[in-house]
């Protein structure tokens, strides 16, 4: 551009001069210009390796989390087909994984509405191991009762009206209303006289059981009980009355791919 | 294939990977293109061409009508992805990354090539969408791409509009920056995906951002767009698209022997440097230099994102949207 000579034109630099000085300045730029795009990239890396945040739920099926990183091509094709819109992109606060799938359960989990696996269809990559086609299959994580004192059943307590309340967002497949659609979960009360949610709507057969706290037979406590067949889907995550939640899903890094014995 | 598409090609892949345009030594040229020039330098054809300039100059039309087009498929194509979503039309479903065309799979190329150097590893459906993307591009010029559906763009242009009309008032200055960088970029990310088993480049894509966004509302990765968009109003002009940008050089690299290119006739030329004023890409214009064209027809080289502002702005149709076996101009050397 013939302007980098007119700019500088107070201390009127001899023209050879000016021209080799912006063909150094263009180069030094440039190294500039692409050190800080190299930086801003590895900044994403960084903040992962440095400042990891709890590890993120990932839709059933998903890879080991390093894999599944890496083989995700951030396009959303399992979030488009969710029935229940469990599945929701991160955004760049999340460095890597940025545009990466994920499930926060407590506001709405994966129900399995799809009757399984439909986003793990719909991934192009593989990122969502193909290799499975059964939700019993699946292992997301582990549910654990992580606030014991807070869990209404362990009190021996029932539970009466919508899970969430009435302003909870959330949905969930009522099989025996609705065999194909989910419903809100706020227009669905109960009136149970002990809470036994986490186990009354576990998807996954055999995967929670409720079991006396003590030998008493005159005891009404009872706590949840999680087996090795917890997919880790989170649905007992989202109905769990108690607030602080008593029941969270851990989030398994890695032995999620199957196969592989669970964590 | 003869000597001239191979020598054309070669000299279009340098201009891509970054190298500076050289001035065809005469000798390289065909016989009909040294005649025209021998023909141009006459003292009659200059007068001609100057009086003709002046007449173009006082008539002043400025057409617009392929960037409206362009412009309409950027909108399009990014429209509908966010419709099939918020409608469930069902058209095209995904996001710029990868996708399903009614159906079909299509994977970006340089999010592909990221994702195998990455993973190592690559699944059927996968390996699927990006070669039906790679065939696409094949035929349709690589950076087509770049021009016709990145919606990153669109937003560049704007910024590009904003920039000019500054620089105009002597507000800002565009700092140019060496071509070769994005090559650079493109092998370093390259390395940074193979050995880190990260995507790095994904979590500051653009295009990818661009699209999730619209999509899907991931709204704070904006924060980057907004920041490069900042960086070329005030800065460099188009920094990101001629620079850096990884996808477009991937994208060009296919495109490298498409049959869908621009085509700049001599005959017609006038030499003014309307076009090169336009363009993204100028080195790939060198030959509407006056004793510069090789050829009386030349083909623009793959780095060329087939935008057609040259065609707009060029008053006498020299430069013109070319099928290779279909359009074939009279005279053209293959």
């Amino acid at each position: 551009m013939t302007d980098t000579i007119t700019t500088t034109a107070p201390t009127k630099p001899d023209k050879r001069h000016s021209k080799a000085d912006e063909a150094r300045r263009r180069l030094l730029r440039s190294i500039a210009v692409g050190g800080l795009v190299t930086c801003a990239a590895l900044a994403g890396l960084l903040h992962h390796r440095l400042a990891p945040g709890a590890p993120r739920l990932r839709p059933p099926g998903a890879l080991d989390e390093d894999a599944f990183l890496a083989s995700c091509i951030k396009c959303g094709q399992c979030v488009q087909v969710c029935p229940v819109e469990a599945v929701k992109l991160a955004d760049l606060t999340d460095g890597i994984g940025n545009g990466v799938p994920w499930i926060d359960p407590r506001a709405q989990a994966c129900d399995f509405s799809c009757d399984a696996t439909q986003c793990i269809l719909a991934c192009p990559t593989g990122a969502l191991s193909h290799l499975i086609d059964k939700k019993e299959q699946v292992r997301m994580g582990v549910a654990k009762v992580v606030e014991p004192d807070a869990c209404l059943a362990r009190q021996g307590r029932g539970y009466k009206g919508p899970a969430r309340g009435g302003g909870f967002r959330g949905v969930l497949r009522y099989p025996e209303i609705d065999r194909w659609r989910a419903k809100p979960v706020a227009g669905h009360p109960y009136d149970l006289a002990l809470c036994d949610l986490c186990v009354r709507q576990c998807p996954i057969e055999g995967a929670i059981a409720l079991e006396p706290v003590s030998s008493d037979p005159g005891d009404r406590r009872r706590t949840p009980k999680v087996t090795a067949a917890c997919v880790g889907c989170g649905v007992c995550e989202m109905m769990c009355p108690a607030d602080p939640v008593a029941i969270r899903i851990e989030v398994t890094p890695t032995g999620r791919e199957p196969g592989g014995t669970p964590a | 294939m003869s000597a001239g598409f191979l020598s054309r090609t070669g000299l279009g892949l340098g201009l891509l990977l970054g190298r500076e345009p050289v001035k065809p030594d005469p000798d390289g040229m065909t016989t009909d293109a040294r005649d025209m020039h021998a023909f141009k330098r006459t003292p009659q054809e200059r007068a001609r061409r100057k009086a003709e300039i002046m007449a173009e100059r006082a008539a002043g039309v400025v057409s617009h009508r392929w960037r409206w087009r362009r412009w309409a498929s950027i909108v399009g194509f990014n429209g509908l992805f966010v419709l099939s979503y918020w409608l469930d039309l069902q058209l095209v479903e995904g996001a710029l990354t990868a996708s399903r065309v009614l159906g079909f799979h299509f994977a970006d190329l340089n999010s592909s090539l990221q994702l195998m150097l990455a993973h190592k590893h690559a699944v059927n459906d996968f390996v699927i969408g990006a070669s039906t993307v790679f065939t696409l591009y094949l035929l349709a010029g690589g950076r087509t791409f770049c021009s016709w559906i990145c919606p990153y763009h669109l937003l560049s242009e704007l910024a590009e509009m904003l920039h000019l009309r500054l620089a105009e008032r002597r507000l800002v200055k565009d700092h140019e920056l060496d071509r070769r960088l994005r090559t650079v970029m493109f092998v370093v990310f390259a390395v940074l995906a193979f050995a880190s088993g990260y995507t790095l480049f994904e979590t500051i894509s653009p295009v990818g951002i661009l699209s999730r966004a619209l999509v899907y509302g991931t709204v704070i990765a904006l924060v980057w767009i907004a920041f490069l968009l900042l960086v070329e109003v005030f800065y460099s002009r188009r920094l990101w698209c001629r620079y850096l940008c990884p996808i477009g050089l991937t994208y060009g690299i296919v495109g490298t022997v498409a049959p869908v290119r621009i085509v700049h006739h001599l005959d017609s030329c006038l030499h003014e440097g309307k076009c090169r004023e336009v363009c993204l890409v100028p080195h790939v214009l060198e030959m509407t230099k006056l004793g510069y064209a090789a050829e009386v027809n030349t083909p623009i080289g793959p780095d060329c994102t087939r935008c057609a502002m040259c065609i707009d702005a060029c008053p006498t149709g020299a430069l013109t949207l070319d099928v290779k076996g279909i359009s074939r101009p009279p005279g053209t050397a293959e």
